[in-house]
């Protein structure tokens, strides 16, 4: 009942930690069996290492927190030599992150990656706002998006899904950019900028001054999102923000999601994501669904029936 | 590391907004070393999200207990500090890679150095180093006498000499001041504190072993978000970087760049 296929990720159940929240998986396996999980999203792989932003990184915000972690990543070759190779040993597909300053970069680490065998697909960070060169540009801007995901369509040899910004004023038409360019799957959202400052310092919190939002807190926007995005589309959705629990898991494929991803949840509870597949079950049950994927966009017709059964 | 509901056993406050916390479970007899931390939910509420790094002051193994002090500062640990007895917290840990006790041989002469809420640690430390033979001496700095705490559990393991900034309580200064005047002789040193006070240790007493304990704001607390990373002195270091979490939080003085 939890079983889903996806473009390039075979999956046991739609639940998957988000990148950047689990590193490549070594310290939540020590706590959990990570064969349990639908897929893993690995941190964010760029070209060249890259050691991130000063400290202070995040920061509690109402219902969530700000990150401003800069990519730290040990870099592509590493990542492959060392971190997928040691995920070879779980029978849990990866979707591996991939982020860079130009359209070279993310075309080198794409090729790359895609020719790991225990890479399922790619997930294209075109979104991440804690990078100063060009990241944003590329999430921000449809038609520097479609040619980029065109590119790394181009060498890939794995499906292709891209991370959208939820900082943008049309997020349908920058989703239907770079499906039109080849998109397999889309993941959305990433954070959304925001900020902090401290009242006895009267300076921001975070040293890089602004960071990513996260958590509870957006997750009306990413459902509004992809509700709005998955009625304009045809490839799948990953949908991602601020889910904690099973019913939040549920919320989104009623929204339109054809998987999940939890993210700053696992900060809270390290077990979350185990917890939430192991909740999922009963709560389908309870709805009388006998398989998730039959609830994905059920809230779409909702508001026409009413007004047509008047 | 294991994810307790720890039984809250004691609660009180031993010196202005610091409060002694005393909690009870399985996790007390998982801790390795002094300096160890655990990652603390202050509620089950999504106001304070995220979990508290805080240090562990002391350990019972026998009634498995664990201590921990804090500065009721922000949301979360003015909420810990409304804790009542018999109320279960749920603690991740223990974390982190601790003091070194072995580096300090039996008969030798140990300098425990604490400022504010990074006093702390020291305590376990100070009495695992005690039952290993060393001699211990203490030299505490607090901002005034109304926040200092532990002056008495502490004389009771060695010398202890205190710094308060305006001169309420011991000597007036700070920590160094202490050292320099006192002509403190050891054989290697231990610190907690502000980042300004491990500066100035490092600048002055690193001709010998000396291991400075750091702070840093966390997410997950296990080694997977990156967000308390330091980096290392050696720029030809093969990562060039250490997360504070599950590298340290202690460090041998010149491995990382110490910054505020």
């Amino acid at each position: 009942m939890l079983n889903i296929a996806l473009p390039g990720l075979n999956m046991k159940n739609p639940v998957m930690p988000a990148s950047g929240c689990f590193a490549f998986g070594k310290e939540y396996g020590e706590l959990y069996d990570l064969n349990c999980l639908g897929a893993i999203a690995i941190k964010a792989a760029t070209k060249e290492t890259r050691f991130g932003n000063p400290t202070p990184r995040v920061a509690e915000t109402p219902g969530g927190m700000l990150n401003a972690i800069g990519l730290q990543n040990p870099g592509v070759e590493k990542i492959i030599n060392e971190e997928l190779k040691w995920l070879e040993s779980f029978d849990t597909p990866i979707l591996a992150n991939i982020a860079g300053k130009e359209t070279n970069d993310y075309v080198y680490t794409a090729e790359q990656l895609s020719k790991v065998p225990n890479v399922g697909a790619l997930e294209l960070n075109i979104s991440c706002p804690n990078v100063k060169e060009g990241g944003i540009t590329f999430g921000t801007v449809p038609e520097i998006a479609a040619e980029l995901t065109e590119k790394v369509k181009a060498v890939s040899t794995v499906p292709v899904y891209v991370k959208l910004s939820p900082n943008v004023s049309d997020i349908v038409g920058m989703a239907k950019a770079v499906e039109e360019a080849g998109a397999d799957g889309l993941s959305m959202i990433n954070t959304l900028m925001g900020m902090r400052i401290d009242l006895k310092t009267q300076a921001p919190v975070l040293a890089n001054k602004m960071g990513g939002l996260s958590g509870p807190a957006i997750k009306p926007v990413a459902i509004r999102m992809v509700y709005e995005v998955s009625q304009h589309v045809t490839i799948p959705i990953i949908g991602m923000g601020g889910i904690q629990d099973a019913e939040d898991v549920i919320e989104f494929f009623l929204a339109g999601a054809s998987a999940v991803a939890v993210g700053t949840a696992n900060f809270v509870d390290p077990l979350v994501c185990p917890k939430i597949i192991e909740d999922l079950p009963a709560l389908l049950e309870k709805m009388n669904v006998s398989h998730i994927d039959e609830l994905k966009g059920r809230s779409w017709g909702a508001c026409q029936k009413t007004s047509s059964s008047r | 590391m294991l994810i307790d509901r720890m039984e809250v056993t004691d609660i009180k406050e031993v010196a202005e907004d610091i409060f002694e916390l005393k909690v009870c479970g399985d996790l007390a007899s998982r801790v390795k070393e002094p300096g160890q931390f655990v990652h603390v939910q202050a509620a089950h509420s999504i106001d304070t999200l995220l979990r508290r790094p805080i240090s562990i002051c002391d350990v019972n193994r026998e009634s498995r207990e664990l201590t921990m002090i804090f500065r009721a500062e922000g949301k979360g640990t003015k909420r810990l500090a409304e804790c009542r007895q018999g109320e279960e917290l749920n603690v991740l840990g223990p974390l982190g890679n601790g003091f070194p006790i072995e580096s300090c041989k039996p008969g030798g002469t140990a300098v425990l150095v604490g400022g504010g809420v990074g006093v702390p640690p020291l305590y376990y430390l100070s009495r695992q180093l005690k039952k290993n033979g060393v001699n211990v001496i203490h030299v505490l700095g607090f901002a005034n006498k109304q926040v200092s705490f532990y002056e008495k559990e502490f004389s009771e393991l060695g010398p202890t000499r205190l710094a308060t900034v305006d001169g309420s309580a011991g000597q007036k200064g700070f920590v160094t001041n202490v050292i320099e005047e006192h002509d403190i002789t050891y054989d290697i040193m231990y610190a907690c504190g502000p980042v300004p006070m491990l500066k100035a240790l490092e600048a002055n007493y690193s001709n010998k072993p000396l291991y400075l304990s750091l702070e840093q704001r966390m997410g997950c607390a296990i080694g997977a978000c990156f967000a308390c990373t330091c980096q290392t002195v050696d720029p030809n270091d093969e990562k060039g970087y250490r997360k504070v979490c599950s590298d340290g939080p202690v460090f041998k003085a010149g491995e990382v760049i110490l910054s505020c």
